[in-house]
């Protein structure tokens, strides 16, 4: 029944709606959204330790609240990044290998540059 | 399957540039620049919970001359992608979108980016000195 409320095209190809077509779509809002504050933190907070030695610095980042910043904003910056690049490389490389090999490089730099982010403010907070 | 080679609409080059065609370029551009720019950032962190040494030699790089250039390049961009994507969103939430609208918040962006981005500066050189 499922199938004659198909197109042809539709019908060849096997695939269907997976209801997911506006993910990425609201991937980019909802991360966009929350980057407006802690961009604007982050900006702030980085003018406020222009220069600063090392004693300061470790002793700013390893605060509380300075490390749960930190944290949020690495985790919602490398997730807009992956997806942003994402949609760059989808419009503008044509050819299926080199697309490919592209998405592929940016998911695996954006997560470990994510966790190498991460485990650093983890390793600030906790030592110190 | 078979490809059919179909006409296909005039795309970008066939317009005159346009403000609000050349934001919308610019939004990517920057989006890019900033997503290389996440390196260095990281690498500050790093060196950072690696120990003095190694963050004094960041901080070293971080105030050379080729440091504070592309530390400007990216504040320049970073102000412009958070500006224009504050324009973008309300335009997801169905506000501005009038020709007359989209034209005024563009300047808006392109003025306030560069105010900005000097007073970011101005402050920062400040900070450092002290």
């Amino acid at each position: 029944m499922a199938d004659r409320m198909r197109t042809p095209l539709g019908q060849v190809y096997g695939l269907g709606s997976a209801r997911e077509g506006a993910r990425e779509w609201w991937a980019m809002r909802l991360s966009s959204l929350a980057l407006i504050p802690l961009g604007l933190w982050w900006m702030i907070a980085i003018i406020a330790h222009a220069g600063a030695d090392y004693r300061d610095f470790i002793a700013w980042v390893s605060s509380p609240l300075t490390a749960i910043l930190w944290l949020l904003t690495i985790a919602v910056t490398f997730y807009h990044t992956a997806h942003g690049l994402q949609e760059v490389i989808e419009d503008y490389v044509h050819h299926e290998g080199a697309k490919l090999a592209s998405l592929v490089a940016v998911r695996f730099v954006c997560v470990a540059l994510a966790v190498a982010g991460i485990f650093s403010v983890l390793a600030i907070a906790f030592r110190h | 399957m078979p490809t059919v080679q179909r006409p296909l609409s005039p795309h970008l080059e066939v317009y005159r540039p346009q403000l609000t065609s050349l934001m919308s370029i610019f939004n990517r551009l920057t989006g890019i620049a900033l997503s290389v720019g996440t390196i260095f950032f990281v690498w500050q962190l790093l060196a950072a919970a690696s120990g003095p040494a190694a963050f004094a030699s960041f901080q070293g790089l971080a105030g050379s001359w080729i440091g504070l250039a592309a530390l400007f390049g990216w504040t320049l961009s970073f102000v412009y992608h958070l500006l224009n994507g504050v324009r973008h969103l309300l335009w997801d939430a169905g506000w501005g979108f009038d020709l007359g609208t989209t034209y005024r918040s563009g300047l808006v962006v392109l003025v306030a980016t560069l105010a900005l981005t000097v007073l970011a500066w101005i402050v920062a050189l400040i900070v450092w000195g002290a």
